[in-house]
């Protein structure tokens, strides 16, 4: 298991809060809150050691095509795929533009 | 006909199949659900981490109150797909805790009545002790609030009720299952571990539902009712048996008439379902 944390620039902070997901086998749980302005934040806690790398990928793919909101997020990982991940955090911020 | 069972299974809405989060919420009046300690104030055990375990932010019970048939209502729903849905010190003193408050709610003249969603494995190996002491809690919690008002629990599976939380399912006033259910005191693979593999195959799901599953005990007299995988009818058999009120005399109070059906079983022969339903017909009490 390791912990893990990203930063990457954003907008103004989200409005409300949202939870998706669940830790269990291949999936992973993902808190989003409003973050300070300009700033998006990522925890990452995940039962897969040495993913730094990949992490960091799937978050700078994801979030080169849109401007977020400023957020912390907090992910509990249990072994998801890029593919999972994606769509975990697209359905946060989608619940999150309903909240 | 085709078309009639087509449009059943459209009007189904499968309880199984969701989290335990929105089982609390769909199984309450709509829009009265307030969950109490939710995944935000991120009280997480303490024990998970430290053995390399990734926790869950709400340590995989949904804590809840609301109304059910326009009644206040205490709403607590474990997690299955968490670790198995097993208790730890955090997910059982919320549950534990909550059924306090319950319990004195109902000292204060609110009538508040509780459902329990078990969907677990009994206590969590990595917390051992704090696990069992915080499900000897929630037994104790349940002996008193029932005193009050019926508290029932739902295995609606498909991980099903096992260990100690098996005992604490035991000790509520009323008791539903599905098909999909399993009640047991020992889990298939310890029982597997302990008597042989030819006693007993953990990997035989048609025989471990035959002994262990929802529709069985139900035909055993262990449960009170056997319900569909479906959201509204779970909804109504719950309205249904609060309306009844406490049942006169509860389960866990009738112990001897099960101790002596018990004793009567021949236990060199290997047992099969049907024998099982034998062994607890009767009058009970």
């Amino acid at each position: 298991m390791e912990t893990l944390s990203f930063e990457f620039p954003a907008g103004q902070p989200a409005q409300g809060r949202a939870l998706v997901g669940c830790v269990g086998s291949g999936d992973l749980e993902v808190l989003l809150e409003p973050g300070s302005v300009g700033s998006l934040t990522i925890q990452v806690v995940t039962s897969v050691n040495g993913s730094a790398a990949r992490w960091q990928q799937v978050f700078e793919r994801m979030f080169r095509a849109q401007s977020l909101p400023a957020l912390n997020i907090s992910i509990h990982d249990f072994g998801a795929t890029p593919g999972v991940v994606r769509l975990r955090l697209e359905q946060g911020l989608e619940e999150l533009s309903h909240a | 006909m085709h078309d009639a069972n087509i449009q059943r299974l459209l009007a189904q809405r499968s309880f199984t199949e969701l989290g335990a989060r929105q089982r609390a919420r769909a199984l309450l009046d709509a829009d009265s659900f307030r969950e109490l300690i939710d995944p935000f104030a991120r009280v997480m055990s303490p024990w998970l981490a430290r053995q390399g375990i990734v926790p869950q932010a709400d340590d995989g019970v949904v804590v809840g109150k609301g109304l059910l048939d326009g009644q206040p209502a205490l709403i607590v729903a474990i997690e299955g797909t968490f670790q198995g849905g097993s208790l730890g010190e955090v997910g059982g003193a919320k549950i534990a805790g909550a059924l306090e408050l319950a319990a004195e709610d109902n000292r204060n003249g609110t009538p508040t009545r509780a459902v329990l969603l078990l969907e677990t494995g009994g206590v969590r190996l990595q917390e051992a002790n704090l696990g069992l002491a915080a499900i000897a809690e929630i037994q104790a919690a349940i002996v008193e609030l029932r005193q009050y008002q019926p508290v029932i629990a739902l295995i609606a599976g498909p991980v099903g009720c096992f260990g100690g939380m098996s005992i604490a399912a035991g000790l509520c006033s009323y008791l539903l299952v599905t098909r999909e259910a399993r009640l047991g005191l020992n889990g298939p693979q310890v029982i597997e571990q302990e008597a042989g593999v030819d006693e007993y195959d953990s990997r035989d799901r048609p025989f471990i539902w035959s002994l262990t599953g929802g529709e069985q005990r139900y035909a055993s007299g262990l449960v009170d009712a056997y319900v569909a995988d479906d959201v509204e009818p779970i909804r109504q058999q719950l309205i249904a048996l609060f309306r009844q009120g406490k049942p006169a005399l509860q389960r866990s109070r009738q112990h001897a008439w099960f101790l002596e059906r018990l004793q009567g079983v021949d236990t060199s022969i290997q047992a099969d379902a049907a024998a099982v339903r034998r062994a607890y017909q009767g009058e009970q009490p």
